[in-house]
């Protein structure tokens, strides 16, 4: 049944990598005028300042080095060149702009988009996890009601609103953290710990901007705290005698957080997504900033070799997150089916 | 409501069989009527979530209709640049840097907003729920395979740079298809929840005797299913009108999406963009749209746990007493 279990997800999650380059070759040949069109007034208008002139078989051959799609060739034949480079060569194409392939470009900036997007999934749900389960023990006290009012506040509130107001109290009023880059300038790269100051000042206010996103599971963690709290085992664990931090890490906290399994796997695809908002707040140079300057240029592959990254990282995490849940639930692993 | 169900076949199937005299239309509304306004609207009477939620809801409905009437369309150069704001009865929020009013801003980006919110809720809640009902109902069939893995798919591909990329490809400016756009990425989790709430109300009795009793599929569908189904679907539709107004806002507010009319989003743009954050006679010009969509999705937020816990809590049946044949106890 385990290796069941786990060939059935990893197909799945190839059935849905696949999906998506399919969908973003779609997404080419619905260009307005097709692929070749787009870009070529694309190219045209980059090339209007210069003087040098282009030949259309040059253009030809630019379109088909950025997109890996040849043009004039039959729209399965390009279906499939595009599917084997970007799967058998790893190749997402050029970008038009910059002398550099999408992937390059793409890999430099991914990592800088992980640190805020994991910092700010583990710092949002840890404390909705807490804060939800100490409102769900004291229930109906004036804690709970208040902090309910103010979880539902902050839960209105958009993350990006939340990311200017953070800039602007606590970098523009009170100056305690920098405005925008990933780091500080005339700071030595390397191991050390100016350079590792400089990346968490930086990277403060973003993460805690993201991490808003995430504090709407406080309440459900409370609800689900609070239909625990009402379950016979629970009372059976009291009268055993066991030790409070058994039953509320063991009973309570096990049993009230795996429900919520689904929204944090939901969460993962939304807080990379929203990296492209919050980035282009904080001038933070990820993934995000680079997808919202290509879209001022309208820089196409660039877009399109994103849209397959994210998407592959969320896999990647929805996979991982998938089968170690098997390990914290036996219930899942068994029956494969969790519905 | 569920202990009404089965009577209703019965009496249907008697119709059919002795042609007795049906229930007379107006009346069969007004029990509906009764049954899905009046008394919920009675129990959120008493939940004060409900009752905020509402009257901030039913405020910017006011605006989005009424307020467009009554204040005009502002052009610029209408009044003084910057004016700040809780001086002049003429502009009671201040002006910008084009010199127009604030307020009238906020007023005539409503309709826009309603339209958006619309169109994505209708897409998204009514995708999810086909989706849901249908694979469902047919757990188990080819149909529900495909299905739920479509919905996985659709699940796992990020949403926002997915509706990015094709307003970058389509530059969309009408307000309904910013809504589409914006409701696609919305549907898959709310249809897995969907379909697992079915499968629980399929294993209820009252749904089983239907099946026994020929009634046909789409009817039960109708009847039983989505009549069970309305309260889910009425909470989900208020936070997926929150999401589709966040995410317009924000993409307004980066202008990704092409400037066409009044709206918060540009409106923050302006401001953001005129380093509104570092000069004390634009805050107002920048707080007062972010103000407004925090005002909106509270209220929709409130809403959405109001309803959530009417709908949940079993004392509708008490309150529904101008139901005079419904007045068998709960089961």
């Amino acid at each position: 049944m385990q290796g069941n279990y786990f060939a059935k997800r990893v197909g799945q999650a190839l059935l849905t990598f696949f999906a998506t380059v399919t969908l973003t070759f779609v997404l080419y040949q619905m260009m307005p005028g097709g692929p070749a069109q787009a870009l070529r007034n694309q190219i045209l208008a980059q090339q209007m300042g210069s003087s040098n002139t282009i030949s259309p078989e040059q253009i030809e051959q630019l379109v088909e080095n950025y997109t890996n799609l040849e043009s004039d060739a039959p729209i399965y034949v390009q279906y499939f060149q595009y599917m084997s480079s970007v799967f058998l060569e790893f190749d997402l194409g050029e970008s038009l702009y910059e002398d550099a392939t999408v992937t390059s470009l793409l890999a430099e900036r991914l990592p800088w988009s992980m640190l805020i997007s994991v910092y700010a999934m583990v710092i949002g749900y840890t404390v909705s996890i807490v804060l939800g389960a100490v409102m769900a023990f004291k229930e109906k006290s004036r804690f709970d009601s208040v902090s309910s009012v103010v979880v539902i506040g902050l839960n209105s509130t958009p993350y990006y609103v939340a990311g200017i107001l953070f800039i602007f109290f606590f970098s523009i009023r009170y100056q305690f953290f920098p405005t925008g880059g990933r780091v500080g300038l005339g700071i030595e790269e390397g191991f050390n710990l100016a350079f590792m100051q400089s990346i968490a000042l930086h990277a403060a206010l973003p993460i805690l901007s993201m991490s808003v996103l995430g504090l709407g599971t406080a309440l459900t963690m409370r609800g689900n705290s609070v239909r625990v709290l009402g379950e016979d085992y629970l009372r059976v664990a009291e009268l055993r005698g066991l030790r409070n931090s058994r039953i509320a890490t063991q009973y309570v906290g096990r049993n009230a957080i795996l429900p919520m399994y689904t929204q944090f796997m939901i969460g993962i695809a939304g807080v990379l997504s929203s990296s492209v908002i919050v980035e282009e707040i904080f001038s933070y140079p990820g993934v995000g900033l680079l997808v919202y300057d290509a879209i001022q240029v309208r820089n196409y592959p660039v877009l399109m070799g994103s849209l397959i990254v994210f998407t592959l990282v969320t896999i990647v995490a929805i996979l991982i997150a998938d089968l170690t849940y098997g390990f914290i639930d036996p219930r899942i692993s068994a029956g494969g089916n969790n519905e | 409501m569920s202990n009404e169900r089965p009577d209703d076949e019965l009496e249907t199937l008697f119709d059919a069989d002795i042609d007795r005299e049906p229930t007379p239309r107006s009346q069969r509304l007004k029990r509906q009527f009764d049954l899905y306004v009046v008394a919920p609207a009675r129990v959120a009477m008493t939940d004060w979530r409900a009752v905020v939620g509402t009257a901030i809801i039913t405020i910017f409905f006011l605006m989005g209709t009424v307020g467009v009437w009554l204040v005009d369309r502002p052009t610029s150069g209408d009044a003084p640049v910057l004016e700040p704001p809780f001086q002049n009865p003429n502009y009671i929020l201040g002006t910008d840097t084009f010199g127009q009013p604030i307020g009238a801003q906020l007023i005539h980006a409503t309709p826009d907003m309603f339209r958006m919110v619309f169109a994505g809720a209708v897409v998204s809640v009514g995708f999810a729920a086909l989706v849901g009902i249908l694979s469902g109902f047919l757990r188990g069939s080819k149909i529900d395979t495909i299905l739920m893995s479509i919905t996985d798919i659709i699940i796992t591909i990020p949403g926002l740079p997915l509706v990015i990329v094709l307003i970058a490809i389509f530059q969309p400016r009408d307000p309904y298809v910013i809504g589409v756009l914006l409701g696609l990425d919305n549907w898959p989790g709310l249809a897995r929840t969907v379909r697992s709430q079915v499968l629980s109300i399929r294993e209820e009795s009252y749904v089983e005797a239907s099946q026994i009793m020929g009634v046909s599929t789409g009817t039960i569908l109708r009847r039983d299913v989505l009549a069970q189904l309305m309260p889910y679907i009425t909470v989900n539709s208020a936070l997926a009108s929150r999401r589709i107004i966040f995410e317009s806002v924000g993409l307004y507010f980066l202008g990704i999406l092409p400037f066409t009319t009044f709206n918060w989003g540009v409106m923050m743009n302006i401001a953001y963009e005129g380093q509104a954050l570092s000069r004390p006679d634009m805050y107002h010009f920048l707080a007062f749209p972010l103000l407004t969509i925090f005002l909106m999705s509270f209220g929709l937020v409130l809403f959405s746990q109001g309803m959530d816990s009417v709908f949940n809590v079993r004392l509708r049946a008490r309150h529904s007493s101008t139901i005079d044949d419904d007045g068998g106890p709960e089961p």
